[in-house]
Order: structure tokens, then sequence, then C-alpha cells
């Protein structure tokens, strides 16, 4: 199972030092990226995920700083490379696929321009090669008239076209690890299906592994393989995706899979989670879920849960199965 | 005839053209928003008429701009207008016109001058301190603001005095006064555009820092800064004329329109044209240079350029 691991992080934390307070962002999240799955991470805004997913190229902007942690890629701790050798990481290793195609590319240069930049930045081709490439991608991910796209500027394409660019520039320097922070999310619903399939053949094509950041819960049953539910910055509940649908255990998990339309099941209505993400300079004390979790014990005021290991290589970060366990 | 890769010329322009089909659609908008504003076609024609006359005008003086002929110095002096000498004489005998004329080569140096140093270096400060931030935007902002704590005007005379008269002094001068508008805007602009997502994204391609600023944060901010530079280009002359009308900047016998215009003083109004005409040149000079830049704030607008495809079918 070891060598299978392609990115491995332990206890991340990321702190924003605002002027309000610290807010923990994300406060000691570990999880294990295997190579070729698609691992997805689920959460409601503010929950960390995409936070998380930035952190794993030191992406974090000003007053937010990863102060503790370890994140190994292909063994290599990326928070203590310098940054110099974690630039040559970034885009060619471990690409990134943003939320909004409209401003995720410079309006200033052709779809064209920016697919070539990315590999000529990692010199895995020269202009020339580079060029050639584009139009190879562009036919990849599937874009009409790819001759001519290649030529036109971002405003010249609509969002799915350009979500298709991004997804060609982080393609195109076949990297091993493509992470897709809430890529149809700003998309119309009929594009969104076609740019997950794609991404999904993508992964085949170019034998890579996808971490998608949604909280999006039919995309994740659609095309996940392993699951991260993340709540208030922390690990609630990794599984593999039949298990999580199957039998969530985290009682925010459970609470979250109400809170949906389920087509699978004939119920019933929708039950929302009472309450609301809480305030993240002042979290809640011990597991940061009990306020609002209808199985709330008296431990879970007072001791943050551990993650323990449950069957089926699961782990549930909650007070009722860590006293099962021990 | 065979060209490049065996294409016909005309081939090879159809090619470049089918292939840039976006860019040329936007410079034929650009020019079609020029062509709207009758004041932009103004400014335009007397920025440019003063930029060729700044280049050719001492080679196409009647008289010598600079020489005094002793022997006909009495009769020629304080002259008006005539047909041999249209805008008269000085009191020296010399042609006025040739004088205004040869005075714009120093009004464009000086003006280029500051352009050249002033701009780089309020470009470079305002990126650097916009995109980092933190310490260094701090100290650069602060460095900023006590040059801009003085009227600009007062700081380049006092600058002027320490260095000396003359025209090279006068160009740094003003280039030590201009340089803080400039770190202004463009941090202000850089601290907008660094929030694009664009520019996380080539941050996560893996692009350098030089690099961001350079080729996706510079050309983003580039259209006021063009505006920009294109009024004070306007108002480098103005100042440069005001330096040398209390005596610093550019000293005699080098045609300069602010000295002139000083030197006339003494024989006005009797003898008006010795003030009248190097008035009018930096007049004109420093309108079209504002009426350009006017002009320059709706050309480069994408806006008002996406409202023009709708009244006026563009064909490419």
């Amino acid at each position: 199972m070891a060598d299978n691991t392609l990115l491995n992080v332990e206890e991340l934390k990321v702190y924003f030092y605002t002027y309000a307070g610290v807010v923990k962002a994300v406060d000691g999240v570990s999880f294990d990226v295997r190579r070729g799955e698609v691992f997805s991470i689920v959460g409601e805004t503010g929950s960390g995920k995409s936070v998380t997913s930035r952190a794993l190229t030191r992406l974090i902007p000003s007053p937010g700083r990863i102060v503790g942690g370890r994140i190994l890629f292909e063994g290599k701790n990326l928070l203590e490379m310098p940054e110099e050798e974690l630039r040559k990481i970034r885009g060619k290793d471990i690409a990134y696929i943003f939320q909004d195609p409209s401003s995720s590319l410079d309006p200033l240069f052709t779809s064209g321009y920016q697919i070539a930049e990315t590999m000529t930045v990692h010199a895995t081709a020269d202009w020339k090669n580079a060029w050639k490439r584009v139009i190879e991608i562009l036919k990849d991910v599937a874009m009409p008239d790819p001759h001519k796209r290649a030529k036109s500027y971002p405003h010249e394409l609509s969002g799915g076209m350009k979500q298709r660019v991004v997804i060609g520039i982080s393609v195109s320097n076949k990297p091993k690890l493509i992470i897709a922070d809430e890529p149809t999310t700003a998309l119309d619903v009929s594009v969104q299906a076609q740019i997950l399939k794609l991404l999904l053949d993508l992964r085949k094509k170019y034998d890579t592994t996808v971490m998608l950041i949604t909280h999006n819960l039919g995309v994740v049953a659609e095309v996940s393989d392993r699951v991260l539910v993340m709540y208030a910055g922390r690990v609630a509940e990794i599984a593999d995706v039949y298990s999580l649908f199957g039998e969530p255990l985290h009682p925010y998990t459970i609470g979250l899979l109400k809170a949906v339309p389920n087509p699978l099941k004939r119920i019933e209505r929708i039950e929302p989670i009472p309450g609301s993400v809480p305030d993240m300079i002042n979290v809640p004390s011990g597991c940061r879920f009990h306020p609002r979790c209808p199985k709330a014990m008296d431990i879970c005021k007072r001791e943050q849960p551990p993650l323990v290991q449950i069957r089926g290589g699961r782990s549930v970060a909650c007070w009722l199965y860590a006293e099962k366990n021990s | 005839m065979r060209g490049l890769r065996g294409l016909k010329p005309r081939e090879i322009i159809r090619n470049w053209k089918e292939r840039n089909k976006s860019r040329i659609r936007e410079w034929k908008l650009m020019y079609e928003a020029f062509k709207r504003s009758p004041l932009a076609v103004i400014g335009a024609i007397l920025s440019v008429s003063f930029i060729i006359l700044g280049i050719i005008g001492p080679y196409i003086t009647p008289y010598d701009p600079c020489a005094i002929n002793f022997e006909t110095m009495i009769q020629e002096k304080l002259q008006p207008p005539s047909l041999q000498h249209l805008f008269g004489t000085d009191e020296f005998g010399r042609d006025m016109f040739s004088r205004v004329l040869a005075g714009a080569r120093t009004s464009l140096q000086v003006a280029i001058a500051v352009m050249v140093i002033a701009v780089p270096l309020g470009l470079i400060l305002g990126l650097v301190a916009g995109y980092y931030g933190g310490v260094i935007d701090e100290i650069i902002m602060r460095i900023t603001d006590i040059f801009l704590a003085f009227p600009g005007l007062v700081l380049a005379i006092a600058f002027s005095v320490v260095l000396g008269a003359g025209i090279e002094s006068a160009m740094i001068a003003i280039s030590l006064v201009w340089w803080p508008g400039y770190v202004r805007v463009v941090r202000g602009q850089t601290l907008s555009v660094k929030e694009n997502l664009y520019i996380e994204a080539a941050k996560a391609i893996g692009v350098s820092t030089r690099k961001i600023m350079l080729r996706h944060i510079l050309p983003n901010i580039i259209t006021p800064i063009i505006v920009l530079a294109t009024l004070d280009f306007g108002s480098v002359i103005l100042v440069a004329a005001a330096l040398s009308f209390i005596g610093l900047g550019a000293q005699p016998p080098i045609p300069e329109w602010g000295r002139l215009v000083a030197d006339g003083r003494k024989y006005f109004p009797q003898r008006w044209w010795y003030t009248f005409f190097p008035g009018v040149a930096i007049f004109f000079s420093v309108l079209g240079w504002n009426l350009l830049g006017d002009g320059l704030r709706d050309v480069l607008d994408p806006r008002y350029r996406r409202k023009l495809e709708f009244e006026k079918e563009i064909k490419v």
C-alpha cells in the first residue's frame, strides 16, 4: 500500500492571522491520496477544503500561514522544500483547476498562449513544439475548432470552453496530480456533466490522479473513489465512496446526506442540519460539530475526537466510534 | 514570387490576418473610438506636430536661433512680426520664429527624459510595493509619501537649485518629483489586479514572480499608465517652462519657451510678440497632450469598445 501512496498529508495546519483574530482554517488535517484514484474533499463553504488544496503547494495568500504538518508528495516534504524547487513542481507534477474559468485566464493572452506558457515555463517544450502540443491538447479537451480557438482570447470563449482551456493548461505537462477546486460550480448544469466526464477521460488518458474539491455531493457520488468529509477545518470522515453513501458514520456526514435530495432513496423530505458553520475565530471546544450534533455527548464538548481507523480503511473523527475502538 | 514556406505574399498576409483576427478587430475598434472624438483627433494632431517640430525644428529654422549678428543687431532688434520675421525679433535681433521652433526641441528633450526616468522607476517601485505588500510596501510607500508631501513644482525648484541651473539638472529635478505619482497609481492597480484568479493560476503553474509581475500584471495595468503618462507629458512641458521662467532649467542661448516668455516680460506689452508667441507654443503643446490623454482614455477602454461593437459593424 505504501508505494501506492502519491500524497500523504499529516496534521496540516493553516492559520490566517487577521485583525479580528487567528482563523484556524485548517487545523490538523491528515489524509492519503493514492495513485490513479479520484479523491474528493467535500465540505461546506468555509470548511477549509480550498485552503487545504492550496496549501499542498504552499499557495496560501498573505495573512495565512502554514503553521504545522507534513506534506509528502512522492516521499518529498513539500513544506520544507525551497520556493524555487517547489515552483518546478507547481504546474508540472501538481496542476490546479480553479473554480471560476472566466477569471482564471489572463484576458490579454490567447488561450493557446496560456497553454503553451505552462509548457515553456517548465521547459517541457520550446515555443515551437508547445504550439503544436496546444492543438493536440485542445483536441484532447474536446474543444470545437481547436485551430481557431487556440487564437481566441478568453472573452471570445464561452464558460465551458474556458474551463476546457483551463483543464488543457492543467494537463499540458502530464501532471501526476490534478487538483480541481470546484471545477464545475461556475458552469451551467448541462456543461457540468460534460466537464466532469472530460476530467475523468483525461485522468485515464494521461494516467494521473485527481483530487476533487467540491460541495456537490452528486458530483462526489458520480466520480470519486474515496471521499474526505471536512468540517470546520478538520477531518470528519474518510471513506470509499460506496461506504460513505451507503453507511455514513459521522453525524455530520449523515446530516449532510439528509440535507440533499437523494434520487436513489424514495424519501421523504430534506432535513437541514440545524445551526450554521461555526465562527472560525472562536471555534467550539472539543468536537467542532458538537453544537449542531444530534448525538452530542458530554465528552464532545470537552475533548477533540481523534481520527480513528475503522474497518475497510475508513477513518472517522467522532467519539461515538473512538470509544468503541478503545 | 514564392515567399515563406512556398506561400505567395498575398497568402502570407491572408494567413496572418486570419490568425490575428481578434487583434485586428480590436485595433479597428480603437481607431473607430478615436475617430469619434474630435478633441482627441485635435490633441493627436497637436501632439504629433509637437514631436515632429521637436525633431526637425532646429533644422528648418530660417535663421540661426542662437547666433547674434552684431552688425545688424541695432537695426533688427525688437522688430514687430513681418514677412521677414514672422514672430518678430528679440532684443538681440534674433528671429523669434526660429527661436520658438528650436524651443520645441528643448521641451521635447525634457519631457522625454522625464518619461524615460520617472515612469519606469514608478512602474517598478509600484509593482514591487503592490505585489509583495507588507514591509516592502510600507517602506516604498512612506518614501513616496515624503515626496508627495511637497508641492511638485516647489520640490522641483529646490532640486533644480541644488543641482545648479541647466537643462540636465531640470530633467533630473523634474524626474525626481514625478515618479511618486506613478508609484501610487501602479501600486493601486497592482493591488486590484493581483487578486485576480489568473494571477493565482499563473503562480499555480509555476511562473516565476518576476514573470508574473512583468507578463501578467503589467500588461493588465498599463492602460491607466499610458493615459497618465500622456497627460503628464503636457504637465512636464509646463513645469519645465516654469523652471526656465524663473531662471533655472535651460540657460541662454538655448531657446526655451519659458525662458523666452520671461525675457520678453521686460518689453511687454509694447513688444507683445516677444512673450506672446512662446506662450502660444506652450499653450498648444500642453493642450494637445491633454486632449490626447483624455481621448486615449476612451480609446483604450475595452468597455467603450464593446459598446461601439453594437453600434457599428466592424469587418475584419
